[in-house]
Formats: structure tokens, sequence, C-alpha cells
């Protein structure tokens, strides 16, 4: 029984710590098929994260700093794509610009506001998100199996949990199922073929650029409005890039960019629980050695796999339309 | 008097300080074939892209049954009936037929009935031209005469009563080329109007029943086809009269000096891309290998001129073995054994497009004598070299210090050859020597080509240009996935014969 009870808790993080790279990896679907890379997703991230603990602070409810977070990142990706699809700049380097800007922005702002540098003032009940507990949810806890999947699985988590696992089918259907997926894709392969079908390859391409900007604001105020109380300096920690990562890996896929997200959940949520476990013969493993875990997975992931995935083929490139 | 569909006055485009179009008219009957001649940068195909709505003109007026409108996308153009079959074909490869062709003109936001209504209509279609497309066909897996089809498909979808094809026989063979001819006058038969851009003539005087001739983004004229001749349009283009037959000796054929035994080369990504190949040829002798372009010439080229890996096989020169899977010369080796290079793509492995024409006319060369001493360049000696060397190549604008960019493409192909062909080399590979070149500039060319063959030379000459290898070479293999398929006397063999070869089918 402790033994299932110890799945159940792990799945139960995994699907907690796999949000904020679900979020960001669907969001990355929209810029990059569209054919702009989006290194920013971790800048973002952090940004929206900042946002959203500074918004509910002073408005007093989570979901107004949710929604200034989608307005700050909805801009930020515009600017991405005034740099880059606007004046045809380097996309990486319009990315890292984005993602230096925030890191400093984020740290001298909270310290101007709130004298500690990279620190938001902790949110109270009132102005962060809490645990949703299924209807039930204790009374059925003792069923066995179904029980636990109900009870300690599939219930209390944060709304952002929920979100993200609903974002990724309506990603799918948008992406594949509409015309505005057809279009998407096509200016990410062939972005000539769409300027000649009559379609705004800049409009469409700021389009996808928004709504990879609602999407990532998500992903941080889950950081900062949900699984903490408030904000603190760099606490999306490479996130974005994880994200990036499981997004190439799932071939800019949603569902196998979902699978790759979970999977990268699944390695941090074990860390988390080995750390201190002794193992038998073999001991107690170092702390370092397990938390670099998820991150060596990436690598041996990319290493080993990013050859067979293809990336839409106009990627990275600036639409030149006259010579 | 037939009202014109399609009426152009005044049009000016520029891009930057070039002027691509000058003061053009046009006028376009309905239901016609209607040809635009022009070399390569004459404007022909700005024009048509001004037309098509992707370029905006800096003035003039187009009409449209009549009715002046002002195009300022594509959308405009396809919603008054214009379609455009472009030089490269404007399909995204993993989309599907179907995908392709719906795009931008979807008509509904989420899929649904629409789209099997368009299914229908698409299927309807196929069937009145005989085009015989699998709807549901991935774009990447069609042949390139099939991806042309679709494109013609796509725009008659579209509701195209004035369609443009771009150069559109560039890429096909001669069989694909008939079933398109034979596509495009089933069109005009029901009514369509055609324009077609090219610069073959052949195919102006086959198909088109007016021309209109554009030089320097000029219209030099328009005339019925019937009261005009292939001289005359050639005359026209160039502006000058033109030789458009090359003038060749009997062939004094000497002993075999270059010789490829069971040669297997791959390419980057790690696919056989020549298989098994053999092939000889002698002193006095032009070789040419006709083929669809990506049939493994570019990459028998790259092996035997040292700058790809031999996979199997072997390489003689003068029955020396110098390269196997074992060892290679390199490059500049082959070159001290007399064995020249003149690249398939001039920008990208012939020159250095930012380097000024005397740099690139002595590079690979540049450390000996007299160009340079104790690893010093002596310029004046270079100067002296080049301008000399352009004179005697014709190279225009015969000024050794322009950057070699901003010649255009028939020029910088003559700084190749005058460099490549300096040191009277025993074996020459010739890749494409003729594409993107201009026809006065193909003139010359052909007859320096023809030079080397009869001073004795071995000219290996790949072309996708079939009129080309059947005017240069002595002898004619034809390669196909690799392989060699056939090969062939230059004697009263004809473009079908190697067509069907090309193809694969024979």
């Amino acid at each position: 029984m402790e033994f299932l009870s110890d799945i159940a808790s792990l799945i139960n993080s995994t699907l907690r710590i796999s949000t904020p790279l679900v979020f960001a990896a669907m969001a990355g679907i929209f810029a990059e098929r569209s054919g702009v890379i989006d290194f920013s997703l971790e800048g973002k991230m952090l940004m929206a994260a900042f946002v959203a603990a500074v918004g509910s602070y002073y408005l007093g409810n989570p979901w107004l700093g949710l929604l200034l977070a989608i307005i700050v990142c909805v801009c930020l990706s515009m600017l991405h794509g005034f740099a880059s699809v606007t004046h045809k700049g380097d996309q990486v380097v319009s990315c890292v610009a984005i993602n230096i800007l925030i890191i400093g922005l984020t740290t001298a702002l909270a310290a101007a506001w709130f004298g500690q540098a990279g620190l938001t003032p902790t949110l109270n009940e009132d102005q962060r998100f809490l645990e949703i507990h299924l209807p039930f949810a204790d009374a059925l806890r003792d069923i066995p199996v179904i029980g636990t999947l109900y009870s300690d699985i599939l219930s209390g988590h944060y709304v952002f949990v929920y979100l993200a696992y609903l974002s990724v089918p309506l990603v799918f259907w948008i992406v594949f199922k509409t015309s505005f997926g057809l279009r998407l894709r096509a200016v990410g392969e062939n972005p000539s073929a769409v300027d000649t079908a009559g379609i705004n390859v800049f409009t469409m391409r700021y389009k996808a650029l928004a709504i990879n900007g609602v999407l990532i604001a998500f992903a941080g105020a889950h950081l900062s409005t949900a699984v903490n109380a408030n904000f603190f300096r760099e606490m999306s920690a490479g996130r974005g890039y994880l994200a990036l990562a499981a997004m190439i890996f799932g071939k800019w896929h949603p569902k196998t960019a979902l699978i790759a997200c979970l999977l990268f959940g699944f390695t941090d949520a074990l860390q988390i629980r080995l750390q201190g476990v002794e193992l038998p013969a073999i001991g107690e493993i170092p702390v370092q050695l397990i938390q670099a875990l998820p991150y060596i997975l990436t690598v041996v992931l990319l290493a080993g796999f990013v050859g067979k995935a293809i990336a839409p083929n106009a990627i990275g490139q600036p639409y030149i339309k006259e010579r | 008097m037939v009202s014109p569909i399609l009426e152009l006055t005044n049009i000016n485009k520029s891009f930057g300080h070039v002027q691509a179009n000058k003061n053009i008219n046009l006028k376009i009957n309905k239901g016609t074939i209607h040809g635009i001649i022009g070399e390569n940068g004459a404007g022909k195909s700005t024009l048509m892209s001004i037309v098509f709505g992707l370029y905006q003109a800096n003035s003039g007026s187009i009409k449209i049954n009549g009715k002046e409108i002002n195009l300022r996308s594509p959308r405009d153009s396809i919603i008054n009936g214009i379609g455009m079959v472009h030089q490269h074909f404007m399909l995204v490869e993993n989309f599907t037929v179907l995908e392709n062709i719906i795009l931008g003109f979807e008509g509904e936001t989420v899929f649904g009935e629409k789209l099997q209504k368009a299914k229908e209509d698409l299927e309807k279609l196929c069937q009145t031209y005989n085009f015989n497309i699998d709807l549901d066909a991935t774009i990447s897996d069609l042949s390139v005469g099939f991806r042309q089809r679709v494109e013609i498909l796509k725009s008659l979808y579209r509701g195209a009563e004035i369609l443009i094809l771009d150069e559109p026989t560039g890429v096909l063979t001669p069989q694909e080329v008939d079933e398109l001819f034979k596509i495009l006058r089933s069109l005009k038969d029901e009514g369509k109007t055609i324009v077609l851009i090219t610069h073959k003539l052949i195919e102006i005087m086959d198909l088109t029943s007016e021309v209109s001739v554009m030089r320097q983004g000029e219209m030099v004229g328009h005339t019925k086809t019937e009261d005009t001749s292939k001289e005359q349009l050639a005359e026209m283009m160039v502006g000058r009269s033109v030789l458009l037959r090359v003038d060749k000796k009997e062939i004094k054929k000497g002993e075999t000096i270059f010789k490829v035994n069971n040669l297997s080369v791959k390419d980057d990504l790690d696919v056989t891309r020549v298989k098994d190949v053999n092939l000889e040829i002698c002193s006095g002798e032009i070789l040419g290998i006709a083929g669809v372009t990506g049939n493994g010439q570019t990459e028998l080229l790259e092996a035997l001129s040292g700058i790809r890996k031999v996979e199997s096989g072997s390489i003689e020169l003068f029955g020396e073995k110098i390269s196997d899977q074992n060892n290679f010369l390199n490059p500049r080796m082959l070159k001290e054994k007399g064995l020249a290079h003149v690249p398939e793509d001039r920008q990208r492995m012939g020159l250095i497009s930012d380097f000024k024409a005397h740099e690139n006319l002595i590079f690979g060369y540049h450390d000996q004598e007299p160009y340079s001493k104790s690893a010093i360049l002596n310029n004046k000696e270079i100067t002296e070299y080049s301008n000399k060397v352009m004179q005697e190549y014709d190279v225009r604008p015969n000024s050794p210090n322009l950057i070699t960019s901003n010649f255009s493409g028939g020029n910088q192909q003559k700084i190749i050859l005058s460099r490549e062909l300096n040191e009277n080399p025993k074996v020459l590979l010739v890749g494409q020597p003729t594409r993107g070149v201009d026809i006065g500039a193909i003139e010359f060319i052909h007859q320096r080509l023809i030079d080397m063959r009869d001073k004795g030379a071995a000219i290996l000459l790949a072309s996708v240009e079939l009129d080309e290898i059947l005017s240069l070479s002595d002898r004619i293999i034809v390669m196909f996935d690799g392989k060699i398929v056939g090969e062939k006397e230059n004697k009263n063999v004809t473009d079908r014969e190697l067509g069907l070869l090309m193809a694969g089918v024979a």
C-alpha cells in the first residue's frame, strides 16, 4: 500500500512539475511552426512570473495578475517579432537580448519597488491560486486504485495544471484541424507559398507570436502565484530552455512534446524523491548528481535523437519578399 | 479587333539602383498563348511578379478586361483571375496536394464540409484536364513534372483566367515538356489565356501565337509568332545577331587519358548518389553527361575533381591511379597534373563573390610566380594579367577592380573559364557552363570549349540543357539515379531518345 501511494505521489508531482514546461512547449510550437525561433521562452516565463506576482500583490486577485502577465508577455513577443520579423534581425540574437533584459529588469524592479533585489512580497491566500480539491475527493480516497487515482493524482492541483493538459488537445486541434493551423504550418515551411496564396506572411507570424505570448504567461504565473507565493530571482531556472528541448524532441508536435515534457517532469520529480534515499548496493547518491539528472537527460535525448527531428523548413529565416 | 484581357501601361519598377522594368507596355489578348522572351535579367519575371501582385510597380497601370485594377497583393490578382506558376514552385513540400491547393482559400475556419467539397471539385478538374493527380499524395513524393501540374491545378482551382508560367520547362524532361504543352494547348482551347515566360526560342515558335521581347528591362518588340523566326527573335533579345548553331570540326580523337572505374560516391547525407560508374574520355573529345538535375551528376563531378571522397572504385589520369577509396588527390594536386574544373555552382564553388575580379582571376594560382613572390602578391603583375585576360575573354565591364558579384552571370562564368583554361589543362571537367548565362555569352563559352577540344583536351561536360549536350558533345552518356543508363555516339541522336533515358523508362 505504501508503494502505491509512493507511485501516486510521484505521478502527482510529475504532473505539477511538467505544467510550466507544457505551457512553454505549446507556446514554442506556435512560434517555431510559424518559422520564428523562440529562445526567449525562458525570459518571458520569468517576466510573467514577476508580473503575475506583482500584479496579484497590488490588485489582490491572482487572475488580474495573470491578465497583466499575458499582456506583458504578448508585448515581449511583439518586440521579438518587431526585431526579427519586421526588421529581419537574427532571431536568436533577439531572443538572447530579451532574456538578458528580463533577468536584469526583474531584479532591478523588485529592488526599486520592494527594497529586496529580485524578491517580491509573499502573497496571502487571496492573492494566489490555491489547490483545487475535486468534489468527493476525500470520500472516495479509500476505494482501492480508483480512489488513489482520483483523490491523490487527479485532485488537489492548481488550476494551471488542469489548463496545461487541456491546452495540448486544443493546440493540436488548432494546428492540424483549422485553416489557421494550415497557414501557420505553411508559413514555417515555405513562406513564399503562403505569400503567393495571398496571405500576409508577416501578419501570420505576428499572430503566432501573440498566441505564444499568451501561453507562456500561464507558465510564469504558475511559478509565482501557484506553486510559490512570491517571485524570486531567476525562478524560471532554465525551464524555458528545457521546454524548448522538449518541443524539439517532440518534433514540433503537441502530443510528442507533451510526452517529452512529462519525461522531464518525471525525472525532476524522481530526483526530488531520491534525495537522501539509500539505494541498495549503491548507497546514497550525491544530491548534486541527482539534481543534474533532468539536464543530463536533456543533453542525452537531444544528442541522441535530435538528428531525426526535422525542423520547419524556413525556421530562423526572415522572409524577404523583394530581392 | 479583339479587346485585350490584360493591358499594362508604362510600368516602371526599380530595386535600389537597378531599374528592372522601364516603361513597359503590353497587351495580351484573350484565349491566346502569349510568349515573353528575353535573356536572364531582362526583367520578365519581375514584370510578371508585378502582374501577380507579388511586387508593386513604382508607376504605371494595369487593366484587366478594360478595367483598371490596383494589385496590392497576390490575393488581389487571384481574385481578378490571374494565376502564376513560378519557376521555383510555391509548394509546401510536406503538405499534401489538397492542402497546398486550398491554402489561403480554405473557405472555413475549421475543416469540414468545404474541404470535402474542395476535394470533389478538384477531382472533377483533374478529370477535365486529364491530370491524374492523387490529391492525398505528399508533394515531396511527387516528381517535378507532377509538382508543376499541382501548381497549374492550384491556379485553376482558384479561378485563374490568365495563367502565367515562368520558365516552366527548365526542370522537365522532353517528355514532360510534351505533356505540359498538351495541357497548355487544351487550356487555351477552353478559352484560358496563357502567358509563357521563357528564354528558349524553340518553345516560343512551338507554342505561342504572339510574342513580346524584353531586353535590359525594356520591351523591345511585339510580333505575331508566324511573322518571325528564331534568328530574328535572338537578335532582338541580344541586340545583335547571334550564331545559334555551334560550328564544330570533325573529331580528332586521341588516346584515352581519363578513366573512371566502378566509381561509387556518397553525398553529405550518406546516400549513395553515384553507383558503379565506368567511363573513359579520349583526348580531343567532349563527353556529355545528360540527366535531370539530382541524378548524381553533381557528386560525380565533385568526386572527379577531388572535392568529394570516393566510396569505392578508382579514377585514372594518363594511366596513373589518382584516386580510390583509400586516398585521393586534392584539387590542387590534380591541377598540377593537368586537370581543371569549372564547378556547376558558380556562386558557391567557382568564385568568391565578394572578391574583386582580379583576385578571382588568379585564385588558386595566387601563390605562384609571377602573381606572387616570397608570399607577397605582385599587384602590378596581377592587374596587367587581368586586363589582358579580361579583354581576351570579353568580360564586361573590363574592370579588374570591380567586385565579382557585380558582374552578370555570364561574365562571372567567363572569369572562371579564363582561370581554368589558362593553364591549358589536359582534362577539363565542366558542370552547367551556361546556367543563368545570356545567349551572347553562351555562344562565346561554347566556342571556347570547342577550341579546347580541338587543342586536344579531354572534356567532361555535365549539363541539364539537352540542347547544349547535343550541340557540343561527341559522345553522350545519360545518368539516372546515379547510374549510367545509356551511352550514344552523338550522331542522329534525338532529344526524345535521351529524354526517355533521362526519365529512366528506356
